[in-house]
């Protein structure tokens, strides 16, 4: 059904954490692929271990199970092909906005005059030109998350992790960030995992959603994701007016089967 | 700013915030003057027996002959240039071992407790089996200086090194950066702040390392002075030195206040 390459291959993932106090499995057997240009969010409940996903295909942490191939290629260690973003923008207080989008090109040795002239052209495009010299305490949160993504962007990993990017953001900023950067992850026909506990953000950005289960965390349902936007053309907020929308709420919401004790 | 567009209502807030700061300095001088001058009366009248307190007239001519005829230069020479030797030997190796600590966690642990069991002791109390081991010259009382601000330095500049964020360590990780990397773009720019705080307490325990050490063996310097005015019963001479040892202290404590204003921007 689908001829598109695959990026990222999960298999048999299993991952068990010790502590004095005893182990804890806190993912089992995973198995999915996401394929090229794709969006795929996993949701779960929290505390179920969606980031230790994230972080062993990130090649962040080991698995004890399994293996994680990205691009064909075994992840043993972290690869400059994988994008991390994470909840809050760790933008570094001591440096500008402009070296903060830099600093993954510095690790890599990578910085001359012509990457600065891209970096500087991402800032212009994503409207940060005028903060590029400014420090991050002096920008709003929505515009340290944009800084953020293009610090992610400029070294062009061809796979996005996204571990709950917006989740520190207030709502209003929430929403029109995971739009802003649910366009320009398609645009830039970007391959994205993104880990959330917000449905509606998840149904609004995915094209698959992977469901999982408690700890230890199992694939419960894998949800395809077809939306019938007004116009004929995607975006994220656009997405939830979508007739479908209510449908794969009440269905995500019913298989997580969240129950407050 | 040009003074065009301020409001009216602005302008008046400006005028009364300096006058309140002029006021602020204004009290802070009358106080030093007011005391001095009671102090200068109280010995003249006979208030307070003047061989015990000295007054501040001849504390003042004290001052001018010790400058005049260049012993004064020369102790306060000799202690300053202990202090910095000291101040930067113990800041620089602090920091040294506390980045030995940082990059191994095994150490780290193997050493808490002596670092513990040194950061309560009163540091003085090794003086004097430092002078006796190292030499009872510059050197004893450098060393002595060094180790009354070495350990402060290691653990705080150690606690700085470990409290950052564990993401942004892990951001620099998914970028490929090795542990040196680590260091040197997320580790030690987060703990300037840190590095300032310590510097300025540093400052003062240098100087105490130097005067205690100077109190137990030296032939120069401030701490000499003192101990020296002490036992011929000269408080003139003790006074005088505790005035310049203040007032050299606390420009030091202003150098690197200056310094921190200077090149530190990105914090508040």
């Amino acid at each position: 059904m689908d001829k598109r390459a695959n990026i990222v291959e999960v298999k048999n993932l299993g991952m068990i954490y010790h502590a004095l106090s005893g182990e804890t499995e806190a993912i089992k057997d995973i198995n999915f692929d996401v394929y090229e240009g794709e969006i795929v969010g996993i949701v779960g409940p929290s505390g179920c271990g969606k980031s230790t996903l994230l972080s062993i295909i990130a090649g962040l942490i080991s698995p004890t199970r399994g293996k994680v191939l990205v691009n064909g290629k075994k992840v043993e260690c972290s690869s400059s092909d994988i994008g991390y973003m994470f909840q809050r923008d760790h933008l570094f207080e001591w440096r500008t906005i402009l070296q903060n989008v830099l600093l993954g090109l510095e690790i890599h040795g990578k910085v001359d005059k012509e990457s600065i002239e891209i970096a500087e052209h991402m800032l212009d495009t994503y409207g940060l030109r005028d903060f590029k010299d400014n420090y991050p305490r002096q920008l709003s949160g929505g515009m340290r998350q944009r800084a953020a993504l293009i610090r992610t962007l400029i070294v062009e990993p061809n796979l996005l992790l996204l571990d709950e990017p917006f989740s520190a953001l207030d709502y209003q900023t929430r929403l029109a960030i995971s739009d802003e950067i649910g366009l320009i992850l398609k645009n830039e026909k970007k391959t994205a995992l993104l880990v959330t506990h917000d449905i509606a953000e998840a149904i609004s950005l995915s094209d698959r959603i992977i469901i999982l289960t408690n700890r230890p965390a199992v694939i419960k349902d894998i949800i395809t994701i077809n939306l019938t936007c007004a116009d004929g053309i995607w975006g994220p907020i656009k997405s939830r007016e979508a007739p479908e929308f209510r449908h794969y709420f009440n269905k995500i919401w019913k298989e997580l089967d969240i129950h407050v004790r | 700013m040009s003074d065009n567009n301020i409001s009216k209502e602005h302008n008046a807030f400006l005028k009364q915030n300096r006058r309140r700061k002029h006021t602020i300095l204004l009290s802070q001088i009358a106080i030093l003057i007011m005391g001095l001058m009671l102090w200068e009366v109280a010995a003249y009248f006979n208030w307070i027996d003047s061989f015990l307190t000295s007054h501040p007239s001849q504390i003042w001519h004290l001052f001018i002959e010790y400058t005049k005829n260049g012993d004064l230069l020369y102790h306060v020479g000799v202690s300053v240039f202990e202090t910095i030797v000291g101040f930067l030997a113990g800041t620089i190796l602090g920091i040294l071992v506390a980045i030995g600590l940082w990059w191994s966690d095994f150490w780290a642990k193997v050493l808490a407790p002596y670092l513990v069991v040194l950061n309560s002791l009163p540091k003085t109390a090794l003086a004097p089996i430092i002078i006796i081991w190292v030499g009872a010259g510059y050197s004893g009382i450098i060393v002595t200086a060094i180790s009354v601000s070495i350990v402060v330095t290691i653990m705080n500049m150690f606690i700085s090194f470990i409290s950052i964020d564990g993401d942004k360590i892990r951001l620099l990780e998914t970028f490929g950066a090795s542990k040196f990397q680590v260091l040197r773009k997320v580790i030690l720019p987060h703990s300037i702040p840190a590095l300032m705080a310590t510097l300025k307490v540093n400052i003062g325990l240098s100087w105490v390392g130097v005067i205690v050490g100077e109190f137990l063996v030296s032939k120069a310097g401030i701490g000499y002075l003192i101990v020296y005015g002490g036992q011929v019963f000269s408080l003139d001479l003790v006074m005088m030195s505790v005035f310049i040892l203040s007032i050299i202290s606390a420009i030091m404590y202003k150098g690197i206040a200056i310094l921190e204003n200077k090149y530190v921007k990105w914090y508040e």
